[in-house]
């Protein structure tokens, strides 16, 4: 199975003459397509429903050609159809974007898939504000609560191509529905020497010893390891806490992180009610750890600015700069 | 083969009517008109048309039927203790708490194969059924029961153009043309017609049958699909409250609650409809 065309981008910066950029990191839901190009040639079971997004736009499936299905801007009825072919053994990807998945299609999810504890698999591209000027109606800043209050769903966040990879590959045969959240354009990926990523495990990407920074995504992930760089640099050790799980949560994680730091300061890219730094709290709160909890995420308001990706970060206070803020909060400095 | 329109199919529609009325005595009573309106449309498909084992209920090699007007669940589990799915004093148990039968269908329920309650899921969930008969080559059959009211959810037409579009022609939906939903009639709300026209213009095979007439519903459910690569859908004009003729076609069917003597007075003009049909006979 080959790629004989590359998908057409939607969108973009102009052309421009002059040296192309050094490599530019695959957009995660390339990385996602080869991994079921992939998977769809070793099992048959496996069937890739698309909403007309564009993804696999070229691509020669060979053998599995019966298998790609594409259903046409209905994301209602794309969750419901795969419902239907789970129930019947088969292992069916959905895809659309983060927004569409979490609340236009939010029933069907609810009801056709959690409920009847299908092991659909929700491939959902433009998470956070990775839609950039797409605007309000392709941000998703509510999927990872949305999804995480469904019984039985797994809502995993990579953090750049290769954690993409392996826990795409990883909960190909996790049984129950999974919520792949990913970015719409690639990003940097992590520093070297992280472990390979396993489904329910945080990952430490830096030691510390004042302060616990959690942070799920791309950029909040870059962001805490930016600010625990910064730290450093005026004497306080800052811990780092990659949670590509948000579901279900690496509690030991934060238990251990809460004996051994003074509080945990967490990073997402998502509203502040209902996601990441949600769990952390209540989880904080109900095994009584006794450490304050700060977030970084966008507050009670839709988004802020006009532009990219980055600026929309910038403009909604995911940023660098914003975590020191409330790590100085939590030292109580 | 014998006569479907016979005897006995009767006296079954008769009994699932009667344990309908029944199940509408408890406290919070029952969609009584339109479980009434789709008697005849279940007892075909169980007893006629749908290659099923009660005996096994997950064969893999069993037809489908998906109640996606769930809130008929009192018709369907009469119609399945009726087949032999569950033991019929289940129905007597009917809304009791941590019972297995509720007012719209689970899994928990043999013979239910996707729980409903929402409108407008189950055509979707059908053509995921028939989606992977089609890519294993299977001949087994799906057919979705659809209230006409429930056609006004949008997520209908989605799975409408979706089946036809990818040949989907083993599944099968059937649409209890009752013409009235709670506050009225179907055509006094939203309306549907050109009813057949809409469902054609989106690529199914469309017939229309009388749905109380046994034989018409047999061979309009028993022949599907007549069109290779093309769904169907067989619009059953019905009565709601259909068998007691002082509720039949009323607004006021959609939901009762019979005690007493009202309860006393559905199950006599039954039981006087048998005695006539029997002295016909």
């Amino acid at each position: 199975m080959t790629i004989t065309q590359q998908p057409p981008e939607v969108t973009g910066p102009p052309a421009v003459i002059g040296p192309p950029p050094v490599v530019a990191p695959p957009a995660p839901r390339e990385v996602h397509r080869d991994v079921l190009i992939d998977l769809m040639a070793r099992d048959e079971r496996v069937v890739c429903l698309d909403s007309d997004t564009g993804l696999f736009a070229g691509v020669d499936w060979g053998a599995a050609a019966d298998r790609y299905i594409n259903l046409g801007i209905a994301e209602q009825n794309m969750m419901s159809v795969a419902a239907g072919l789970a129930r019947s053994g088969r292992i069916p990807y959905v895809h659309t974007m983060a927004t569409f998945a979490a609340t236009r299609a939010l029933e069907q999810v609810k009801l056709d898939i959690a409920y009847n504890e299908v092991p659909v698999r929700i491939v959902a591209t433009h998470g956070g504000l990775s839609g950039g000027h797409y605007g309000t109606s392709h941000h998703s800043l509510e999927d990872v609560g949305v999804m995480r209050m469904l019984p039985g769903m797994t809502v995993l966040v990579p953090s750049d191509a290769a954690t993409t990879r392996e826990l795409d590959r990883a909960s190909t045969y996790r049984p129950g529905p999974v919520y792949l959240r990913l970015g719409r354009s690639g990003t940097p990926d992590l520093p070297a020497g992280a472990e390979t990523p396993e489904i329910g495990r945080a990952r430490s990407l830096r030691a510390g010893t004042d302060v616990t920074l959690v942070a799920s995504g791309p950029y909040p992930v870059l962001a805490a390891l930016e600010a625990a760089g910064d730290l450093a640099t005026v004497g306080v050790s800052a811990e780092v806490l990659e949670v590509h799980t948000v579901k279900p949560l690496d509690t030991e994680a934060l238990v251990a992180a809460a004996e051994h730091t003074t509080g945990l300061v967490v990073v997402e890219e998502h509203w502040a009610a209902g996601g990441l730094g949600s769990a952390v709290a209540e989880c904080v709160a109900e095994l009584g750890l006794a450490r304050p909890v700060r977030r970084v995420a966008v507050g009670d308001h839709f988004t802020r600015g006009r532009g990219g990706h980055r600026h929309l970060l910038a403009a909604n206070g995911i940023t660098a700069e914003e975590v020191a803020a409330r790590v100085w909060e939590v030292l109580g400095r | 083969m014998t006569d479907p329109d016979d005897a006995e199919l009767r006296e079954r529609c008769l009994r699932v009517r009667e344990s309908i009325v029944r199940m509408c005595a408890n406290p919070d009573g029952g969609h009584l008109g339109g479980s009434m309106s789709m008697v005849e449309i279940l007892v075909t498909l169980y007893h006629r048309v749908l290659r099923i084992d009660p005996a096994e209920p997950t064969a893999p090699d069993r037809d489908l039927l998906i109640l996606s007007k769930g809130h008929g669940a009192i018709g369907l589990y009469a119609a399945l203790a009726e087949r032999g799915f569950f033991p019929a004093d289940w129905l007597d148990r009917y809304a009791a708490a941590d019972e297995p039968l509720t007012a719209h269908p689970t899994r928990a329920v043999p013979g239910v194969e996707m729980p409903t309650g929402s409108l407008g899921h189950g055509l979707s969930v059908g053509a995921g059924f028939a989606l992977d008969f089609r890519l294993t080559g299977s001949d087994r059959r799906c057919f979705v029961i659809l209230g006409d009211g429930e056609l006004q959810e949008g997520s209908n037409w989605e799975a409408a153009m979706a089946a036809s579009a990818h040949r989907l022609d083993r599944l099968v939906a059937v649409v209890d043309r009752n013409r009235l939903q709670i506050t009225g009639p179907t055509e006094d709300a939203v309306g549907l017609e050109p009813l057949a026209d809409r469902w054609r213009s989106f690529g199914w095979e469309v017939v229309e049958v009388d749905g109380h007439d046994l034989t018409a519903l047999h061979t309009a459910l028993g022949e599907a699909p007549r069109v290779s690569g093309r769904p169907t859908v067989v619009i059953a004009h019905t009565v709601k409250g259909k068998g007691l003729p002082y509720i039949e076609g009323q607004t006021r069917s959609h939901y009762a609650r019979l005690t007493g003597k009202p309860a006393k007075r559905a199950l006599a003009v039954l039981g006087a409809h048998r005695r006539r049909t029997e002295q016909s006979a």
